[in-house]
């Protein structure tokens, strides 16, 4: 094997994951601020992958515009997601809270996935624009745009969602809500409102990762599980707090699998990952919250 | 155990061991395989989850492990029944290798740890074995359905007793009290890292069996089939929507499950799953307790009017 190929492999890895580390975005916004375990957080970006699919195959929409309406749609589904099951869920104790979570994203998870199989089939889907197949050429190395665009698109909204978080009135509340929601209440803040924001804009971030996933991969009803493990991998790598450290975790995820793929095969790329995740949870088994 | 319960119990195993006699149609036979399996696996999970609350969201690993183990074995020549042991022993196996580390982790910590574990198990078997198994042709003119369904029968019977078992015992109590509360559980005495280990040792070794038993069963299947997450969420939803921690929920919730899955699955693939789902979501809201819980509430109502 060639350096070059090497190369190659670190370049494709990088370029996914950026999608990793917005897809662990959304979950790690939703955990860090609800201590709400959503697993069906990769069915929701499954639904955004269809939404911008269907919007190219019906309408004609360029997926990368399709994300304006993709992002407010998601939003939305997020906010009726929050008051029809994890408003119940954030009035237990935390721990009860985590655990009841996990068995409502699952249970979301199974019914989304049957639900996507009924409307859209199992087969398997990618948006194929007319720029679909352009490649940059950097010194042998070949860069395909739309994944190129991709990640520079997932850097630019995690980006947007740090400055949203750190200057916006409501992004400070969601912070303290984080940190200690009982201090942020007795401040004044509307606890509530701040988990209701909080999940929507997680939702909004799953449908923003799923657009881009359709574009430079593809999507199928089943790619839900598989997404949701590799924002847990990347939460777990990152640690909560920080949506810039959340994007680095999902580069260096992307980068990890790249160079297992290389070493180990291709087919083994999703085990190395896996592998790290259960290792650094069985290390810090105290739990995420610890930053 | 009540006396009366475990004369029921006899008297349904009886009756059910007639059934190959009765029934004369393989569908309707392999819908009661279907159901006793199911029964079995689901039962394996109440154990671990719902006795001792870990919930295991990598249950399927013990299940495909049985299931490679009992086909290697038996295919390569050893009768089925000591496969299907050797298939256990794999499972019990390495589910103590991997328990020690498993159970530092808590709660949800546990479950998507274990889901993790259950998916590198199905990828690897996934590419060393990336060919469909298939029974040769000798084996396939001998196969009877009977056998297979009397062995399932034989396994349900065997994984509900071992609910009964512990939930009249010491052992299951520990168990239980494990699950409500961990430190209150070891400030009373209890060993509660030796209460989760056996826990998983009976849960993991029921599993295998029932791999053992789906390697018997079908014709051909690729290896990583049974390794696949569907097996645990089938065994969660069927315990959750019975009655998780109880003895006849996941019976319960395993002949609901299966006769709605097979009467679906005629028109709609995996229709069943969209309302099982939202079964299971409003069952850990709003009734805890599942059906086991829903029929003791609506008896209460029955008896106070």
């Amino acid at each position: 094997m060639t350096a070059a190929v090497l190369l190659q492999q670190v370049v494709l890895g990088l370029l996914i994951g950026g999608l990793y580390g917005l897809a662990a975005a959304g979950l790690s916004l939703v955990f860090g601020v609800l201590k709400v375990l959503n697993v069906a957080h990769g069915e929701l970006i499954m639904l955004g992958g269809y939404g911008a699919f269907w919007l190219f195959a019906l309408a004609g929409v360029d997926p990368f515009v399709a994300l304006l309406a993709v992002v407010p749609a998601s939003l939305l589904m997020g906010a009726l997601l929050y008051h029809g099951l994890f408003a119940w869920v954030v009035r237990a104790h935390e721990e009860t809270r985590i655990k009841n979570s996990l068995l409502i994203g699952f249970g979301l998870g199974l019914a989304l996935h049957a639900l996507a199989v009924q409307l859209f089939t199992a087969d398997e889907r990618a948006v194929t624009t007319a720029y679909a197949g352009a490649v940059l050429d950097l010194g042998g190395v070949s860069v395909p745009v739309v994944r190129l665009a991709s990640l520079a698109l997932a850097l630019a909204i995690t980006v947007g969602l740090h400055g949203l978080l750190a200057r916006w009135r409501w992004g400070r509340a969601i912070r303290a809500t984080a940190e200690d929601w009982e201090a942020a209440a007795l401040a004044g803040i509307d606890v509530r409102r701040a988990y209701l924001l909080a999940f929507s804009i997680g939702t909004a971030l799953a449908g923003a990762a799923g657009t881009l996933v359709s574009v430079g991969y593809s999507i199928s009803p089943s790619i839900g599980l598989e997404w949701t493990l590799k924002a847990l991998i990347v939460v777990v790598l990152a640690g909560l707090g920080s949506m810039l450290g959340t994007f680095v975790g999902g580069l260096v995820l992307g980068l990890a699998e790249a160079v297992s793929a290389t070493a180990f095969g291709g087919p083994y790329r999703e085990v190395v990952g896996l592998l790290i995740f259960f290792l650094v949870l069985v290390a810090r088994p105290q739990g995420l919250f610890t930053r | 155990m009540s006396r009366a319960g475990v004369l029921a119990g006899i008297g349904a195993v009886a009756a059910l061991a007639w059934l190959p006699v009765v029934v004369r149609r393989d569908d309707h036979l392999n819908f009661f395989v279907l159901v006793l399996l199911t029964v079995t696996l689901a039962q394996s999970w109440n154990i671990i989850a719902g006795y001792a609350g870990q919930v295991n969201l990598g249950h399927a690993a013990f299940f495909g492990l049985g299931a490679l183990v009992t086909r290697s074995l038996w295919i390569g020549g050893a009768p089925v029944v000591a496969g299907m042991l050797a298939g256990a022993a794999v499972a019990v196996a390495f589910a103590l290798a991997v328990g020690a580390a498993a159970f530092r982790l808590r709660g949800a910590y546990f479950a998507i740890g274990t889901l993790a574990l259950g998916e590198i198990l199905r990828i690897t078997v996934g590419n060393v074995l990336p060919e469909i198994s298939t029974l040769p042709t000798d084996v396939i003119a001998g196969y009877r359905l009977a056998t297979r369904y009397w062995i399932a029968l034989a396994l349900a019977g065997l994984s509900v007793l071992a609910v009964a078992g512990l939930s009249a015992s010491r052992l299951g109590l520990g168990m239980q009290a494990v699950r409500e509360d961990e430190e209150a559980a070891e400030a009373t005495g209890v060993g509660a890292l030796r209460l989760k280990l056996v826990a998983l040792v009976i849960s993991t070794g029921l599993a295998g069996l029932a791999g053992g038993l789906f390697a018997f069963y079908h014709i051909s299947y690729y290896p990583a089939h049974p390794f696949a997450p569907h097996w645990t969420f089938d065994a969660v939803l069927v315990t959750f929507i019975g009655g998780v921690g109880t003895l006849h929920g996941p019976i319960l919730g395993a002949v609901f499950y299966v006769f709605l899955k097979e009467y679906l699955a005629v028109r709609w693939v995996d229709f069943h799953l969209l309302i099982f789902g939202a079964l299971f979501v409003a069952i850990v809201l709003l009734l805890p307790g599942g059906l086991v819980e829903a029929g003791g509430r609506l008896r209460a109502a029955w008896r106070s009017t």
